[in-house]
């Protein structure tokens, strides 16, 4: 199988792929957890619960408030202690349910044994109602409920199901172990998926520096009609979706458009495993697979009930946290760094990377070389180095032309500046600045 | 408490510093080669270069109010390159005059490294080309690992006969000559093979890609090919117009340089083959035997023209 690669830009980085042979372990269950009711993008979701009411595993917290939003399901059993607002860890306030555990019971009618259950039921609608019940939303970072991704609009076609196994940032391995250990069941989610979207034509996406993936489910992929197995060049970002897409089918996605106006929807691995969980198993989303990386002795990943604080997870595995430096949501290409350490697991964290003291400084910034390096990186096709130009000289009027709003934030142009400048943060202030000007005009 | 800072969390390990630091690498062989043709004099030229721009920085960017840039080691290679590019008879006085040229007023004044539009050490050099013609034009003769031999007999460049030659007579140096570097020449130009071994270093460290330098020269390859087809005079020996001079030298360390080169891959080849097409007008219908400073020198100027005409393809614009 030749591997496949998008046709702009792109960067090689060190993987660090740590744990990537480090098989998922339960995490020990915290006494309390702090549930989000906004895990997702859109509206937060509403509260059904009160404080002193008594809640298992799987019990509905709050509702989903309209199509652009989520369930939130309680992940312990125990008690509503608090529904209070907190750091949620990016210096913003966030809407928490808090619990204090009892015991572990869980709801009634969840199959939580490892039984494999092939067949589906045969029933668009109802399938489709089961995940928007379980309040799946995309685990791969963005949090998009995943119902409106594959409820398709009058007028619209998908041809073609990509599912996201390229896990590219650094670190990070939830993914790349979810389809060596769940790989059937990762096929089975495919095919829930292909049902819905009444199509025969799924691809998974695989880096290639996961051979034990691709070889394990490209040979469980002959037995199932409709599922593919596609090995990607280990190139940053090849998970970016609009990346993605364009290694698959070649397509591009148009400026400001969506996957869907390319026929293609894009799920990843996490997000479909949990859709067997839901629509197989009848578990709702309440736990994740997180990695544990970073500059640390043993890193790791945890199978972890959503709501639990970074804390925990840090003091289960023995973290020295005065050598710590910096704590990061995510990998380190995109992820964001965390103030509070009793920010809890959601349902879009996939790792906590750790960095020690010393490598948690950002290096100092020289004069730009105007070396080009930016604009070969930049995945997008954009010029990182006239983007910052026109921040800089508040020329705000020229980012429109310079397409700043198609940046997809990967910081492959940070990356690899030889000044060091940090082309992103301009591409932020420039995203900023040219839609406030728009909203002017 | 942990630190904040905005993503991404981890950078390459290429900086400006180790960058330079790489083109040095890839400029010692031709210091080597410089050194075993001509001896001291080459040393004492080199020397004077390069503590003079250093100096010319360091003092600049201070009276200037510049950022001090000085251990980026950008200078250091600015003034290797002018040093490769003068002969070793040089006049320490003019060498040093040379450096200011290159920092002082093709680099500093302009605002420092990266804000320059002309390349430095070709302003240097041009620059003294024009004001001292006659010691500018006296090749030494080369003396092969003999370091203290002072004599100053003067050779006539491959590149002098070359434009001399009619159409009856054959060119007279043999190519291996002209690949090792045995022959008159300013310092640096002379040795093929050194500069190549550059070449291929700087592409493996991925300080510069292959489309600047093969560009250029192969576009001038192709004109000289295609004048040879033409008049079918000796005058058009691709292999010696190539080894000849400083087009390897300037192909592959002076028209690569960042700053005064364009930023996409379109943009490089444009500026390359516009490089390769003058210096083949210069070197064929001018009065130099020499065209490469000239030809990328006019190319710098084009630079900002070509940056803004050719850009990157964007992503989900429809290519057409
Ligand atoms: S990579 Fe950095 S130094 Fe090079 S052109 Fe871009 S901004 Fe300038
Ligand atoms: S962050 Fe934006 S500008 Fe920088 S490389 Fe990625 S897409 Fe391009």
């Amino acid at each position: 199988m030749k591997a496949k690669t998008f046709a702009i830009g792109g960067i090689h980085i060190n993987k660090h792929k740590l744990s990537a042979n480090t098989k998922i372990t339960e995490l020990a269950l915290p006494d309390v957890v702090y549930i989000p009711v906004k895990q997702h993008i859109g509206a937060p979701a509403k509260i059904i619960v009160k404080i002193g009411d008594k809640v298992k595993v799987g019990t509905l917290l709050a509702e989903a408030d309209g199509v652009f939003s989520a369930n939130v399901f309680s992940s312990v059993s125990g008690e509503v202690a608090k529904i209070e607002e907190i750091n949620n860890g990016q210096g913003y306030l966030e809407t928490v349910i808090t619990i204090k555990r009892e015991g572990d019971v869980f709801e009634e009618g969840m199959d939580l044994t490892d039984n494999l259950i092939t067949d589906i039921l045969d029933d668009k609608e109802e399938l489709l109602r089961i995940i928007t019940r379980a309040g799946i939303v995309g685990m791969g970072g963005a949090g998009f409920p995943t119902p409106i991704k594959n409820n398709i609009p009058e007028g619209k076609k998908v041809d073609t199901l990509i599912v996201n196994g390229i896990e590219c940032e650094p670190y990070l391995t939830t993914d790349g172990r979810l389809m060596i250990e769940k790989a059937e069941q990762i096929i089975i989610g495919t095919r829930i998926l292909n049902k819905i979207l009444g199509i025969q034509n799924a691809v998974i996406a695989i880096d290639e520096n996961k051979p034990r993936a691709i070889a394990r489910l490209h040979r469980i992929a002959k037995r199932y009609v409709g599922v593919n197995v596609q090995k990607c060049k280990s190139i940053y970002p090849q998970g970016g979706e609009k990346q993605l897409i364009n290694a698959i089918t070649g397509r591009e996605v148009p400026s400001g458009k969506l996957p869907i106006d390319t026929n293609c929807a894009v799920q990843n691995v996490a997000t479909v495993y949990a859709i067997y969980e839901a629509v197989q198993k009848h578990i709702p989303l309440f736990r994740r697979v997180v990695t544990l990386s970073g500059n640390i002795s043993h890193p790791c990943n945890y199978l972890v009930r959503i709501g639990t604080p970074i804390s925990f997870v840090l003091k289960e595995s023995n973290i020295p946290l005065e050598k710590v430096g910096k704590i990061i949501s995510g990998g380190p290409m995109m992820g964001r760094t965390i103030s509070s350490l009793e920010a809890p697991i959601t349902k879009t964290t996939s790792g906590i990377t750790v960095f020690l003291e010393e490598n948690s400084y950002k290096p100092e910034t020289t004069s730009c070389l105007r070396c080009g390096k930016c604009v070969d990186a930049c995945p997008m096709g954009l010029m990182p180095l006239n983007i910052r130009d026109a921040v800089e000289h508040n020329e705000f009027q020229n980012l429109k032309q310079l397409h700043v709003q198609d940046c997809i934030l990967c910081g492959s142009c940070s990356y690899v500046c030889p000044a060091k400048i940090p082309l992103l943060d301009y591409c932020k202030i420039g995203k900023y600045e040219l839609s406030k000007l728009q909203k002017k005009a | 408490m942990f630190k904040m800072s905005t993503s991404p969390h981890i950078n390459s390990k290429q900086t400006t510093q180790t960058i330079m630091r790489d083109v040095i690498v890839a400029l010692s062989p031709a210091i080597f080669a410089a050194l075993c043709f001509f001896g001291i004099n080459a040393l004492i030229v080199l020397v004077t270069s390069v503590s003079s721009c250093v100096f010319f920085e360091y003092f600049l960017s201070r009276r200037l109010g510049l950022k001090n840039n000085t251990f980026d080691l950008s200078a250091i290679v600015t003034g290797v390159l002018l040093a490769l590019n003068l002969p070793a008879t040089m006049p320490i006085w003019m060498t040093i005059l040379g450096a200011f040229m290159a920092i002082g007023v093709a680099k500093m004044a302009f605002g420092g490294i990266g804000k320059n539009i002309f390349n430095p050490a070709l302003v240097g050099r041009v620059f003294l080309f024009i004001s001292f013609p006659v010691q500018m034009t006296t090749w030494v003769k080369p003396h092969v690992l003999e370091f203290f031999n002072l004599d100053a007999a003067t050779a006539a460049t491959p590149l002098a006969s070359l434009k001399h030659l009619t159409v009856a007579e054959q060119f007279n140096t043999d190519y291996l000559s002209l690949f090792l570097g045995n022959i008159g020449g300013s310092m640096g130009e002379t040795s093929a093979l050194a500069l190549l071994i550059g070449f291929i270093w700087m592409l493996k460290r991925k300080i510069i890609t292959w489309h600047i330098p093969v560009c250029y020269v192969g576009s001038f390859a192709v004109c000289i090919f295609i004048s040879a087809l033409l008049t079918g005079s000796a005058r058009f020996d691709v292999l010696a117009h190539i080894l000849s001079g400083g087009l390897l030298l300037g192909a592959i360390f002076m028209a690569t340089d960042y700053t005064t080169s364009p930023m996409t891959k379109k943009g490089k080849i444009i500026f390359a083959v516009g490089c390769g097409v003058i210096t083949y007008i210069i070197r064929v219908f001018g009065s130099y035997p020499e065209g490469v400073s000239f030809a990328i020198l006019i190319m710098n100027a084009f630079v900002p023209l070509i940056d803004r005409y050719f850009i990157q393809y964007i992503y989900g614009t429809g290519r057409k």
